[in-house]
C-alpha cells in the first residue's frame, strides 16, 4: 500500500487537493487533512451522527465513509452553511431558539436539518424527528431543535 | 437609564462559534509536534500486578513509555480520600478492570495503538466483589472492615414504636441501575510540561468542569506549587458530571507523558474507552418501610439506601450525602430514620452525574407512595397531597420549611398541563378494549437541593470577580466552566444587570487558573444561584470603586461607563474587584450529626408523564410529559427551558432504556449501537413552566435548576406505566421492555 494518496474534492465551493492516508476517513481528510475541525467525532462508528456531512447531495457519516470513496467529490461541512459572517436562516434559527447548547452534535444536526428543509420545505414535527433521529443529541431533549427547524420551515412559508 | 437583563432570553454568548463551527473544542486545538498519548488498562477486575513484557512489533525505542516509576509526586489523584493511584505500580493491587497501568505516546496514533495492544501485563488474579448485596453482606471485604466508603445515618423522632402502631405498613425495596453521561464529546486532554527557574511547570487544557480539582490534582502529582500549575478550560461538548473528576486522572497522564518525551501529549478517548473507563451514575438499592394512619397521613419511613461507589472513594461520599438528604421526599414525616451507605466493589469508580445521588432516593420514595397509596386504596395524587410539606414543617434533618413550598399548586398546574384527569378517564375506558396498547398516566413531586450540602460552600468560600476592561467592556472572572447549561450567558446577565448595562458590554474571561480565581467546581447547581451571587457583589465593588475613586457619577448611561473604566485603567492601571461566598444569616449545619440546613435552598416540581406501552412489543411511547417547577427567578427563560428539557430527556433515558450491562466488572455494551439513549423520534415535545417564588438567597432571586430535571421523570413514568398496566413489580430503572416481560409474567404467574 502507497504510504499517502492525493485526493482533489471540492468542500465548501473550493477545489482541495490533499495528501493522506490510504485509509483514513472522510471525516480525517476534513478535520486533519484541511483543519475543517468543525465537523466531530461523537462515536466513529456511524451511530450519532456528529460528523454528517453533505457528499454530492446527500447526508453521510463521513466517520464511515472511506476518503477515496470522496475522490473528485463535493462536500458540504458546517463550515459550508454561512456567507462570510452572515449565517444561514437554519444557523439563526439555531442561535435563535438555543438549539445549540453544549454545540458538539449542532454541526453534524445542522447539515441535517438543512437537507431535511430542502427534500421537504414544510416539515410537520413527526417528519422533523424522523429527518433528525439519525444526530443524537445530549443536551437539549431535541425540543428546541425541532422549535427551530420549524420556525425556519414557516418562514419559508410566509416567503 | 433603566435596564433589565435578568428575565430576558439573552442569546447565548457562544452561540455563534457553535453553529458557525468554529468553536474550538480540546480536540480542534492545532498543536505541531504533539503525540497522541494511549492508556494500557488492567483488564482484570481484582489481582495483583506482577510485571510488565513489551513485545515485539512496533519500534520501542520511537515510543515513550510512562509507569508509575515515572512518577514524580504522590501516585494518588487528589480527592476526598487519596485512595485512587493514577497508575498502578508492578507489585501494586489491582481494583478494577479499567485501571490505568501504563502510558504509551508517539507521534503516530497508528503505532500508538498497536503498541498498546503489544503490551503484556502479568496479573495475579483474585475473586472480585462485583455487586451492592455482595458487598453488603461482606461475601469478601475489599475495603475497610466491611466495603463500607462512607455511612450516614439521619434520624428524627424514633420510628420504631410507631410502626407497630400504625394502621398501614408498607414495605418496599427499589433499584436504579448505572447510567453513562454520554456527553456528546469524548474526554480529551491536552498537557505540556516546562522546565521553569523554579522547576517543573505543569500546564494541561481541555474538556473539564472544575479546572481547580484538576490544578490540585497536578500539583499532588507533580509536588509542585500551585504558582507552578496552569489549568485550562476548553470549549466544552458537554459534561453532566461526568468531566467533574475524571478529568484529573486524563490530565495527570498527559502530563506524565509530556514530562518523559518533552513535547506537547494529548489523549483523546474514543467512544468505546471513554464509556467503558470513565464514571457513572451510582446503581442504587434502597429499601422503603413507611407507616401510615387510617386516613393515609405519614407517620413514620425507614429507609434504607445503599450505592454501588466502584473500586475507590472519588465523590462517592457526597453523592451519598445527597442521595441520603433527598431520601425522604417532598413529605412532612415525623419520625424518620435513614441509613445511607456508599459500598466499595470491584468496578470502575462511579462518580458524578446530574442529580448526584437524589434521582436514585428521589425514585425510590416516589415510586413507593404511589405503592402506598394503591395498597391503601386511596388515590397517589391525594395521597401526596395530604402530605407534601408545608411552611412550617420539618424535613428530616430538622430543617424548617420557612416558605411555602407551595407544592399543591405545582401539582396543580402540572396536571392541568398534560389533562391528568381526563387521560385518566379516557384511558380506563380504553384499556379495557381489546388493543394490545395500553396507556397511563402518572406523576412525581420532587424537591432539588441547590448548591453544595451543608458547611461546603462555606468551606470553600468562593470567589469570583469582574474587571473593567481598557476597551470599556467588563469580563467576568470566574473558573466556572460552560458545559451547554448556559453559564456564560447567565453570568454575564447577572453582571450587567446589576451594573446596569446592556449585556453586550460584558464577556467571560477565559477559564484559566492563572487569571481566574476559584469559584468552586461548576456542579450541584450551584453556578447560578452561588457563583451568581458572589458576582452581583464584584459588580456592586466596581460600580462603587468607580464611583467612589471619582471616574462616574450616578445615574450614569453606559458609554458614561465605558468612559469611567478607560479613565480608571489609564489612572490604576488595573481594574479587578472580586467578591467572596457569604453565608445564609440564621442557616445552621452539623455535619456530625447530619441535622439543620442541608441546602441555603430547595427547588420544587411536580412532573407528569403520559405513556402508552405495546403488548406486542413491549416498547413505551412517551406520548406527553409536562414539567412545572419553582426555581426562584429565572434569569434565562430560554435558556433555562432548554436545561430543563435535556435533563428531562436524560431521565426519559434512564428510566426506559439506558442500562449499562457489566461482565466481570466491565461494561460490556460500551458502544452506542448497544447503550441506547433517546433520539428525537423517541420524546415528545417537553413542556416546561416555571413557577417564580422568590429566593432571598440568589442573585436577583434565582436559584438552581441544572440538576433538577434528572429527578422526576423516572418516577412518574414507571407511576405512568403503573396506570397503563395494573399491578406489576415496577420497582426498577430502566424499566426496558425485557423488564415488563419479565414482570408481566410473573404477574401472570403470581
Ligand atoms: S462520529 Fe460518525 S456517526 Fe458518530
Ligand atoms: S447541544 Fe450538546 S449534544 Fe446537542
Amino acid at each position: 500500500m502507497p504510504e499517502t494518496i492525493t485526493l482533489t474534492l471540492q468542500v465548501n465551493g473550493a477545489r482541495r487537493t490533499v495528501d493522506t492516508h490510504p485509509m483514513a476517513r472522510l471525516l480525517d481528510v476534513l478535520r486533519d487533512g484541511l483543519r475543517l475541525t468543525g465537523t466531530k467525532e461523537g462515536c466513529g462508528e456511524g451511530e450519532c451522527g456528529a460528523c454528517s456531512v453533505l457528499l454530492n447531495g446527500r447526508v453521510v457519516n463521513s466517520c464511515l465513509v472511506p476518503a477515496l470513496q470522496a475522490q473528485d467529490g463535493v462536500v458540504v461541512t458546517v463550515e459550508g452553511l454561512a456567507e462570510g459572517e452572515a449565517l444561514s436562516p437554519i444557523q439563526d434559527a439555531f442561535l435563535v431558539h438555543n438549539a445549540a447548547q453544549c454545540g458538539f452534535c449542532t454541526p453534524g444536526m445542522l447539515i441535517a436539518a438543512d437537507d431535511l428543509l430542502r427534500r421537504c420545505p414544510n416539515p410537520d414535527k413527526e417528519q422533523v424527528q424522523a429527518g433528525l433521529a439519525g444526530n443524537l443529541c445530549r443536551c437539549t431533549g431535541y425540543s428546541k431543535i425541532v422549535d427551530a427547524v420549524r420556525s425556519v420551515a414557516r418562514q419559508g412559508e410566509v416567503r | 437609564m433603566e435596564v433589565h437583563v435578568i428575565g430576558a432570553s439573552t442569546i447565548r454568548k457562544e452561540g455563534r462559534g457553535k453553529v458557525m463551527g468554529s468553536a474550538a473544542y480540546a480536540d480542534d486545538v492545532d498543536l505541531p509536534g504533539c503525540l497522541l498519548g494511549m492508556t494500557v488498562r488492567s483488564r482484570c477486575a481484582r489481582g495483583v500486578l506482577k510485571g510488565i513484557t513489551f513485545l515485539e512489533g512496533v519500534p520501542w525505542d520511537e515510543i515513550t513509555v510512562v509507569t508509575a516509576a515515572d512518577i514524580p509526586g504522590k501516585n494518588f489523584v487528589a480527592g476526598h480520600v487519596d485512595d485512587q493511584p493514577f497508575l498502578v505500580p508492578v507489585g501494586g493491587a489491582i481494583a478494577h478492570a479499567e485501571q490505568p497501568v501504563l502510558l504509551l505516546a508517539h507521534a503516530d496514533r497508528a503505532v500508538a495503538e498497536k503498541a498498546r495492544r503489544l503490551v503484556r501485563l502479568d496479573v495475579e488474579e483474585l475473586p472480585p466483589l462485583l455487586d451492592i448485596e455482595e458487598a453488603l453482606a461482606c461475601v469478601r471485604v475489599i475495603h475497610g472492615e466491611r466495603n463500607v466508603l462512607k455511612e450516614i445515618r439521619i434520624a428524627k423522632g424514633d420510628p420504631e414504636p410507631v410502626f407497630a402502631a400504625a394502621a398501614h405498613v408498607v414495605e418496599g425495596v427499589y433499584r436504579t441501575g448505572a447510567q453513562e453521561q454520554l456527553y456528546l464529546e469524548p474526554n480529551v486532554m491536552i498537557g505540556t510540561v516546562e522546565h521553569g527557574p523554579a522547576g517543573l511547570e505543569v500546564t494541561v487544557s481541555g474538556s473539564l468542569q472544575c479546572p481547580y480539582y484538576v490544578h490540585d490534582a497536578m500539583k499532588q502529582l507533580f509536588g509542585i506549587p500551585g504558582e507552578r500549575v496552569r489549568v485550562v478550560a476548553l470549549e466544552m461538548g458537554g459534561a453532566f458530571g461526568g468531566k467533574e473528576d475524571y478529568p484529573s486522572v486524563i490530565a495527570g497522564h498527559a502530563a506524565l507523558l509530556a514530562l518523559k518525551s518533552g513535547r506537547p501529549v494529548k489523549i483523546a478517548y474514543d467512544r468505546e474507552e471513554d464509556m467503558a473507563a470513565t464514571t457513572k451514575r451510582h446503581p442504587s438499592r434502597t429499601r422503603i418501610r413507611s407507616a401510615f394512619d387510617a386516613q393515609g397521613r405519614l407517620l413514620a419511613l425507614d429507609i434504607d439506601f445503599a450505592l454501588d461507589g466502584g473500586a475507590f472513594t472519588t465523590l462517592s461520599p457526597v453523592v451519598l450525602s445527597r442521595g441520603a438528604l433527598h431520601a425522604a421526599g417532598v413529605y412532612r414525616c415525623p419520625d424518620v430514620r435513614i441509613l445511607a451507605r456508599a459500598v466499595a466493589t470491584n468496578t470502575p469508580p462511579c462518580g458524578a452525574f446530574r442529580g448526584f445521588g437524589a434521582p436514585q432516593s428521589l425514585f425510590a420514595i416516589e415510586r413507593h407512595m404511589d405503592v402506598c397509596a394503591r395498597r391503601m386504596g386511596m388515590d397517589p395524587v391525594e395521597l401526596r397531597r395530604l402530605n407534601v410539606l408545608r411552611q412550617g414543617d420539618t424535613m428530616a434533618t430538622g430543617q424548617v420549611m420557612r416558605e411555602d413550598p407551595g407544592l399543591e399548586g405545582l401539582m396543580d398546574r402540572a396536571m392541568a398541563a398534560i389533562d391528568y384527569r381526563a387521560l385518566q378517564k379516557a384511558y380506563a375506558v380504553r384499556n379495557a378494549w381489546d388493543d394490545p396498547v395500553k396507556r397511563g398516566v402518572g406523576l412525581s413531586v420532587f424537591m432539588h437541593g441547590c448548591g453544595f450540602t451543608g458547611s461546603g460552600e462555606a468551606t470553600m468560600a468562593s470567589v469570583a470577580g469582574v474587571e473593567g476592561r481598557p476597551d470599556g467592556t467588563v469580563a467576568v472572572l470566574a473558573a466556572s466552566t460552560e458545559m451547554g447549561q448556559g453559564k456564560n450567558t447567565v453570568f454575564c446577565q447577572i453582571v450587567a444587570e446589576t451594573l446596569g448595562l446592556p449585556v453586550d458590554m460584558v464577556d467571560m474571561a477565559e477559564v484559566d487558573t492563572k487569571y481566574v480565581p476559584n469559584s468552586g467546581p461548576t456542579v450541584a447547581s450551584r453556578s447560578t444561584m452561588v457563583v451568581g451571587r458572589i458576582l452581583e457583589d464584584a459588580a456592586r465593588g466596581l460600580r462603587l470603586a468607580l464611583v467612589q475613586g471619582g471616574f462616574l457619577a450616578e445615574p450614569y448611561d453606559p458609554e458614561a461607563f465605558r468612559e469611567a473604566m478607560r479613565a480608571a485603567h489609564l489612572k490604576l492601571g488595573s481594574l479587578k474587584t472580586y467578591g467572596q461566598y457569604r453565608a445564609n444569616p440564621g442557616f445552621a449545619w452539623d455535619d456530625k450529626t447530619y441535622r439543620g440546613d442541608a441546602y441555603p435552598n430547595f427547588s420544587w416540581a411536580c412532573y407528569a408523564a403520559a405513556v402508552a406501552v405495546d403488548l406486542v412489543t413491549f416498547e413505551v411511547k412517551v406520548e406527553d410529559f409536562a414539567t412545572v417547577q419553582e426555581v426562584g427567578r429565572v434569569v434565562n427563560p430560554t435558556l433555562a427551558a432548554g436545561q430543563i428539557q435535556g435533563g428531562v430527556a436524560q431521565g426519559i433515558g434512564w428510566g426506559l432504556w439506558e442500562e449499562v450491562t457489566f461482565r466481570e466488572g466491565r461494561m460490556a455494551n460500551n458502544q452506542l449501537t448497544n447503550y441506547i439513549i433517546p433520539t428525537a423520534a423517541d420524546l415528545p415535545h417537553i413542556r416546561v413552566e416555571f413557577l417564580e417564588g422568590g429566593s432571598p438567597f440568589g442573585p436577583g432571586g434565582a436559584k438552581g435548576i441544572g440538576e433538577l430535571p434528572m429527578d422526576g421523570p423516572a418516577p412518574a413514568l414507571l407511576n405512568a406505566l403503573r396506570d397503563a398496566l395494573g399491578d406489576l413489580r415496577l420497582d426498577e430503572v430502566p424499566m426496558t421492555p425485557e423488564r415488563i416481560l419479565n414482570r408481566l409474567e410473573e404477574a401472570r404467574h403470581a
